[in-house]
């Protein structure tokens, strides 16, 4: 950062707005995170139940991501309880996905004349929503900056046709890209607002919450209600808003593990629930579009 | 003579996958080849990750035209088999050929051009490849028939000399051209033949050839780290997995902060390695050095600067996790660690890591008291360092690295100040791991993996789970192994079904006691419908009833019988480790399995002298004809009926098997007449009596002895008496008495023999 000709960083804001701008132009509907407590971009259901059947589905958009148990009341630089992935689905995938990837790296200022960039294998399987697919991490000068998939599977379905996945790290992109080592030192924009500005107390408060105040009762309550309100919804064949529920219920399994309320035997059967339940809305979406087999 | 092209370029293929690959590629296309009688002077492979590739040499242009013949009638046969043959082949009385008499159908089959044949087998080979994970993609997937493959297949090179072979495969069409380095040459590259692929390649910054690239790795690196005063500390895995992740591999070194260096060196190494794919370098004293290489796939602008700069961040916040690991670790005595085990579940049918724990401490500590390994004063360090042994289970860094297990409870245990013998215990109880592993030969060390894996065994036979066919989850096998090994190298005097059975008995109560649940699940639910639920407390006053019930009252019958039912199971399971094992050693299985035939043979030591023993006596002239002599007497015995408890002979070892009712009188039946004959024997005959006569002793004293060569001379004495009974004495005698008492005497052979071994087991 010592050539005063090279241009100033993209900031967080501006990197997204880059990526927007990329995906848009090359023909992905750019949408608006989900309104629900998440732990990826992968449960949003423009990706899970969208990457399900024949049609053809680009689409890019950020979400944040909650993961309670990865809190550190703001003091670790690289853990947050609450971060952005920036998500882009393409179905069916494209024959020249890696390029489209690369190119966004560089419309984001990485220069792939000075930094290396490798595909290392990396398969990725999430047991909750009952999908698996093969890829790579990208590393970006040894730090893994994208998840890069190609989905096969999806709430036990296979993929007819495969989807594409990218899901971007976008604090640690920015991190890279401004050469900072502290993420709440990122400029989240140019007008002098910092990540710790936006965030810093929120990940403390909300790690206190996580870790000591939330009524478990009140959570174990919810997690019954979230998975009976996904069956009533199943049996009224609604598949979307039975996912919903089933996003509720991962999310407040998530909260009573991070209270340590959940022992190891019974962490099992909880996952089995909300699998069956993530599976079983899937089914649903699939049979409402008469796709299933 | 042709030489044949392939590249099969695709998206990044995983680095650990690609030998087997280049291996498969060859096997694969060498077979289609065979089919249409082709074969190559030679087979060349290469893969980068972007690509898989073959090179046949000196192909024939075309394969031989072959004749074929179909045999006919004969040519005296009648006209109707005559116009049978001909309809059958198509042709006519004078296009047959006519030999001895006999009419043949010969066809001339023509060759086949060679492109034509692999243009077949391209197609064949790709569908066929048996990549361990594959994958489809892009539009042609809403079919799931669509072409599968390790990762994207994006382009087909097949040239047979300077000539495309012309394919079609999942949309792709074979051509001349590829792709260069994906960043210093991502243009199209066109190449003429096999003779120029690998130098135009170079051109574009690949290099093909996976040795090629390892050796640029292995020798930059080293030279790396001499420039900087340092020795790397080579890794040939690390070689080969970065090898396989560039196609221009261009090694780099960086440093970390010195301070890192607090944390144990092995950490640090697994780190860079296993998270980073990074080598590690030594100083000149040969200690673990703040420096670090990690291989680019590309030759930067800035000289790699950059490179540099962002690895060494990721690696300083990968390092400062592990730092904060191991602190956090180190503020916990292993006592507290340990206490978490109980929340831990070993096994659903076997408890908890902390009962696993307690058991295994009372066995080491009884390994040591029954003077099995060291002295007795080494009892209390046994107990302690076994309960302390899986404490570093539960921190934070074996959850973030299993594999650092033991060696992590080493450095928590040194530095909370245990013993230096129980420290080391904790650190090395696992091994030995698999074979070539060091063996641990410190007594309190041994005690306690010898504990931990005799327990393991017991256990899991107890609740009947050993290992089926390929699965072994519990790996059972390699902890038999271990065994073996630690009692072979530190020569420990044991009869395996001691420790085996106090194994079993501590774990046996539980099972049983926890089978027996299901009544108390009955009656939790039976209390919790009828609306007053069960507490906790009396929950668990119920199970620890029941399971002291199994272990003293009504039902210690049946726990001890599954008990022993288990450990004889675990013998016989020993039995076969110890072939596989010896094998190698070039011992022969079947004298094992004599051995072990005996029964109440499980002190490993001596049944390896007898089997040592007796090897290289069965190679003797003497061997070899004691061998059938014996082998003659045991099957005009067999044919009699006359069976002999198999235990007999080894009955001295451990003295309480007794024999079954029905062998124990067949026995006696014989022995009955020993007293004396009712007639003059045979001249032959009396010098086999009065070979055995002599030879039982001998031998018997010779086996309490354990000189088994001794004993193997003692029964050599009988050879030549035992030929000559043979030669001139008839055992099938008229006369039931003569008949009886030579029965007799060849079951004093077989008695005497099976001193040593079950001779019957013996091949050959």
């Amino acid at each position: 950062m010592t050539d005063i000709s090279a241009p100033r960083p993209l900031s967080f804001q501006a990197m997204i707005l880059r990526l927007h701008q990329y995906w848009s132009e090359r023909g992905c509907a750019i949408l608006q995170p989900y309104d629900m407590e998440m732990g990826a971009g992968t449960f949003h259901p423009a990706t899970t139940l969208r990457a399900l059947g024949p049609d053809t589905w680009n689409a890019a958009y950020v979400q944040p991501c909650r993961r309670p148990t990865d809190g550190r009341y703001g003091e670790n630089p690289n853990r947050l309880q609450h971060y952005y992935q920036y998500q882009v689905i393409l179905k069916p995938s494209p024959p020249d996905l890696q390029e489209l990837y690369l190119g966004s790296l560089a419309a984001i200022g990485v220069d792939m004349g000075l930094h290396d960039i490798r595909f290392v294998e990396d398969d990725w399987e999430s047991p909750t929503l009952g999908a698996w697919g093969l890829g790579w991490e990208v590393w970006c000068d040894g730090m893994e900056v994208t998840q890069f998939t190609y989905f096969q599977q999806m709430g036990g379905f296979d993929m007819k046709p495969v989807a594409g996945e990218l899901t971007y790290g976008l604090e640690r992109l920015a991190m890279y890209i401004q050469n900072v080592d502290n993420v709440y030192d990122l400029a989240f924009n140019d007008a002098g607002v910092s990540y710790g500005d936006v965030f810093l107390e929120n990940e403390r408060q909300m790690s206190t919450w996580n870790f000591e105040v939330a009524d478990t009762d009140a959570l174990f309550d919810l997690f019954r209600k979230a998975t009976a309100e996904c069956e009533r919804s199943l049996a009224k064949k609604l598949p979307i808003p039975a996912y919903e529920q089933a996003i509720k219920a991962s999310h407040t399994f998530n909260l009573l593990q991070a209270r340590g309320v959940i022992s190891v035997a019974e962490r099992q059967a909880y996952m089995g629930r909300v699998r069956d339940l993530a599976k079983a809305s899937c089914e649903a979406y699939m049979e409402k579009n008469g796709w299933a087999a | 003579m042709t030489d044949f092209l392939l590249e099969l370029r695709s998206e990044e293929i995983p680095a650990r996958m690609q030998a087997r690959a280049r291996e498969d590629l060859a096997r694969l296309f060498a077979a289609e080849l065979t089919k249409a009688g082709l074969a190559a002077g030679a087979a060349v492979t290469y893969a980068t990750p972007r690509r898989l590739t073959l090179i046949l040499r000196d192909l024939p242009d075309a394969t031989e035209a072959v004749a074929e013949e179909v045999k006919g009638p004969r040519a005296s046969a009648p006209p109707q088999a005559l116009e049978g043959f001909l309809r059958k082949t198509g042709l006519t009385r004078e296009q047959l050929t006519e030999r001895d008499g006999v009419l043949y159908a010969v066809t001339e089959k023509p060759g086949r051009a060679t492109a034509d044949v692999l243009a077949e087998a391209i197609p064949a080979v790709i569908r066929a490849f048996p990549w361990p994970k594959s994958m489809r993609w892009g539009a042609a997937s809403l079919s799931t028939e669509s072409l599968r493959w390790v990762r994207p297949l994006q382009g087909v090179v097949a040239l047979f000399g300077e000539q495309v072979v012309p394919v079609s495969i999942a949309g792709i069409d074979s051509g001349a051209a590829t792709l260069g380095h994906r960043f210093h040459h991502p243009g199209a590259v066109t190449i003429g033949s096999a003779a120029d692929y690998v130098e135009k390649l170079r051109a574009c910054h690949v290099i093909v050839d996976q040795d090629e690239r390892a050796a640029i790795i292995r020798d930059r690196a080293t030279a790396l780290a001499a420039e900087a005063g340092l020795e790397l500390v080579e890794d040939e895995g690390l070689v080969a997995e970065n090898a396989g992740l560039t196609e221009w591999p261009v090694p780099l070194l960086g440093r970390f902060d010195a301070d890192f260096l607090s944390v144990p060196p092995e950490v640090i190494q697994l780190t860079a390695r296993v998270n980073q794919k990074y080598f590690v370098c030594r100083d000149a004293g040969g200690k673990l050095a703040n420096a670090f290489i990690c291989t680019a796939n590309i030759i930067a602008h800035d000289g790699g600067a950059k490179i540099v700069e962002g690895n060494r961040k990721v690696l300083a916040a990968r390092l400062s996790d592990a730092r904060f690991f191991y602190d956090t670790d180190l503020k916990v005595p292993l006592e507290e660690q340990a206490k978490k085990l109980d929340r831990i579940v070993f096994h659903e049918k076997l408890g908890t890591v902390a009962d696993k724990v307690e058991r295994v401490a009372s066995l080491a500590m009884w390994l040591v008291d029954a003077g099995v390994v060291g002295t007795p004063d080494l009892a209390d360090k046994a107990y302690r360092a076994a309960k302390l042994a899986k404490a570093d289970l539960v921190t934070g860094m074996v959850g973030e690295f299993p594999e650092l297990q033991g060696l992590m409870g080493g450095y928590y245990a040194a530095a909370q100040g245990e013993d230096e013998a129980v420290t080391n215990a904790i650190r090395d109880h696992y091994k030995p791991v698999g074979q070539g592993d060091d063996v641990p030969t410190a007594p309190v060390t041994v005690a306690v993996s010898l504990a931990d894996k005799l327990e393991t065994l017991g256990s899991f036979f107890f609740v009947g789970m050993p290992p089926t066919g390929s699965k072994d989850p519990y790996a059972l096998r390699r902890a038999a192994l271990g065994v073996i090994e630690l009692i072979q190298v530190n020569g420990l005097r044991v009869c395996l079904t001691q420790p085996l059975a106090k194994s079993i008995s501590s774990v046996a109560g539980v099972v049983v006691g926890n089978d027996l649940g299901d009544a108390i699940n009955a009656l939790v639910a039976a209390r919790a419908n009828a609306g007053e639920p069960m507490s906790r407390g009396e929950i668990n006053a119920l199970a620890a009833k029941m399971i002291e019930k199994a272990t003293v009252g009504e039902d210690a019958e049946l726990v001890e019988r599954l008990g022993s039912m288990a450990n004889e199971r675990l013998i016989n399971f020993f039995a076969d480790r110890l072939k596989v094992q010896q094998r190698e050693a070039g011992v022969r299985h079947d004298l094992i399995d004599a051995v072990f035939a005996l029964g109440g043979e499980d002190d490993l030591v001596r049944l390896l002298a007898r089997v040592r023993a007796l090897q290289s006596f069965v190679t003797t002239d003497d061997g070899a004809n004691l061998l059938a002599g014996y082998k003659r007497a045991a099957n005009i015995l067999k044919k009699e009926g006359i069976t002999v408890a198999p235990a007999q002979a080894g009955a001295h070892v451990s003295g309480d098997q007794a024999a079954s009712p029905e062998e124990a009188d067949s026995g006696s039946r014989l022995r009955g007449n020993d007293g004396g004959l009712s007639y003059t024997p045979e001249k032959d005959e009396a010098a086999l009596i009065a070979a055995l006569d002599a030879a039982e002793p001998a031998a018997a004293d010779a086996v309490a002895r354990e000189d088994f060569e001794g004993a193997m001379a003692a029964l050599a004495t009988l050879r030549a008496p035992i030929d000559a009974f043979f030669d001139s004495v008839t055992v099938n005698d008229n006369d039931p008495q003569k008949r009886e008492a030579r029965l007799n005497l060849l079951a004093r052979v077989r008695a005497a023999v099976h001193n040593v071994a079950d001779f019957s087991r013996i091949e050959g």
